[in-house]
């Protein structure tokens, strides 16, 4: 039997990666990702987790370590936040490029500068074109379940593509919630280890990684859109939250709607202020406010078809960013708009940025946002986005 | 290879080479915009433009002096930077 037992969120997402039974961990510690690192360094020298665990002295070398070990056919695990995961930028696109899989899970942080430690979506933003599937999760238990989630999907012959799991730094990663860890038996039958059908092998030999000058480059990019944005790759990213939830009796969506229904303004959340947004909403209901909310988990590829259906009768879209672009629209408020434009009866969509560098959004500012939603709505709005908690 | 015939789905996952040895069909040779030259009244036929050549793609005749694969040579200049009689110079590629 599953038992549900207290547990910080970091050693939570560690003990996935130990229930996943992986292969290599090369990480390097990185606020607020530390804990998940040390918990399975701890691991293997303790002799808990059969793994390689490499110490490496940077995130790029994390990286570069993972490439090469996923290559092999071996599970392969890492894990970064914020600067630690900029340092890794230019070594995060071979993954993708080379089809290999493998598991990052992401502390968000906001990144430099000012200096901050604390957690927001830019370090997210910042690798959002890198080709890899991404999701966000909103608290502990989810953050544990899309460890295994990720290896499932990653490895499936279908997809061979890396996988991020992005957990809010702090909010998630240093708070301790109840986590209903499963069986080993369940994972097991979750998450058999496919082999990697180019694994490296002397019998087999391949070059990977080639140089391509401009007589290819372009065909190989575009096999690589074409494969991630496949029929295949969504099914895939289905069908392991299916059979997660017929194991483990959670089930996930790449969208997920919250009291929506005949709702007229719409709130869009990405992370675990999602869960705060809810609270706002429950009481807005209430009142007899007709609002609900739109979490978005699968961030790429993106759900472009569950958005639209999801918001197809609201009035009002309020989308929440946690990261600021600056001189141009917020990430996520971007994306939204533009996979609605084309829609015949689009509803008006409204950015808010907020809950930058650690700063926290609480029920009271999502009732505003809301109110805000129904003033809109009532008299419309000149401005089209709005810095949420910034002290004049 | 260097045709370009190949079209986007016929790149294989992760856009792996599973050819042995098909860098051969990539001629470097092209960026070359300097050339060696071997003064064979100087060559003491050592050989140690062909240990230096980075690209391998220098070699020794039948007669026993060295020249470059032109198909290959990028023209780096390292050869005549080596060579201690000084027979070899580097000259411009003309069009």
């Amino acid at each position: 039997m599953a038992k549900r037992t207290p547990l910080e969120v970091s050693v939570a997402v560690a003990e996935a990666a130990k229930m996943a039974d992986v292969d290599v961990v090369a990480a390097y510690p990185i606020t607020p990702q530390t804990h998940i690192v040390e918990t399975l360094a701890e691991m293997v020298a303790n002799g808990e987790l059969n793994a390689n665990y490499i110490p490496v002295e940077s995130e790029h070398s994390a990286m570069s370590a993972c490439l090469g070990s996923s290559a092999t056919g071996a599970r392969t695990f890492t894990s970064s936040a914020g600067q630690g995961l900029e340092l890794m930028h230019e070594t995060l696109y071979i993954g993708p490029s080379s089809r290999l899989p493998m598991v990052m899970s992401v502390c968000n942080r906001a990144l430099s500068g000012p200096l901050s430690v604390w957690g927001d979506h830019s370090d997210a933003m910042a690798v959002r074109d890198t080709g890899w599937i991404q999701v966000f999760v909103e608290n502990g238990q989810q953050a544990f379940d899309h460890i295994l989630w990720a290896f499932r999907v990653s490895e499936d012959h279908q997809v061979l593509f890396p996988v991020m799991v992005h957990h809010d730094g702090f909010h998630l990663t240093h708070v301790i919630e109840p986590i209903t860890l499963p069986e080993q038996e369940e994972v097991d039958r979750f998450l058999p280890k496919p082999r990697y059908p180019y694994a490296l092998h002397p019998d087999n030999p391949v070059s990977m990684g080639c140089y391509a000058p401009p007589f290819i480059y372009s065909e190989i990019k575009r096999a690589q859109d074409e494969a991630f944005r496949s029929p295949e790759v969504k099914q895939s990213i289905l069908k392991a939250w299916e059979d997660f939830g017929n194991i483990f009796g959670r089930y996930y969506m790449p969208v997920e709607a919250y009291r929506t229904e005949g709702a007229k303004v719409l709130l869009v959340t990405m992370g675990s202020f999602s869960e705060t947004a809810m609270v706002a909403v429950d009481n807005k209901r209430d009142e007899g406010k007709d609002v609900g909310i739109i979490r978005l988990r699968l961030w790429r590829p993106f759900p472009y078809e569950e958005v639209r259906d999801l918001v197809k009768d609201a009035d009002i879209v309020l989308v929440l960013d946690r990261c600021i672009s600056p001189g141009a629209q917020a990430p996520v408020y971007s994306e939204i708009r533009s996979c609605l434009y084309q829609e015949e009866n689009r509803p008006q969509v409204f950015s808010f940025t907020g809950g930058l560098g650690g700063r926290d959004i609480v029920v009271d500012d999502f009732e505003q946002m809301i109110d805000k939603g129904f003033e809109m709505l009532q008299n419309g709005s000149e401005k089209e986005f709005e810095i949420i908690g910034v002290r004049e | 290879m260097s045709n370009g015939s190949l079209g986007w789905r016929d790149i294989k996952p992760g856009a792996v080479v599973t050819e042995p040895g098909s860098a051969a069909a990539y001629k470097t040779g092209d960026w070359r915009s300097l050339r060696p030259i071997w003064d064979h009244t100087r060559c003491v036929k050592c050989g140690m433009c062909e240990l230096f050549c980075p690209e391998g793609c220098v070699f020794q005749n039948d007669e026993g002096y060295f020249e470059a694969d032109l198909s290959y040579c990028k023209g780096c200049g390292i050869c005549a930077r080596e060579c201690w009689t000084g027979a070899i110079t580097m000259v411009e590629e003309e069009e």
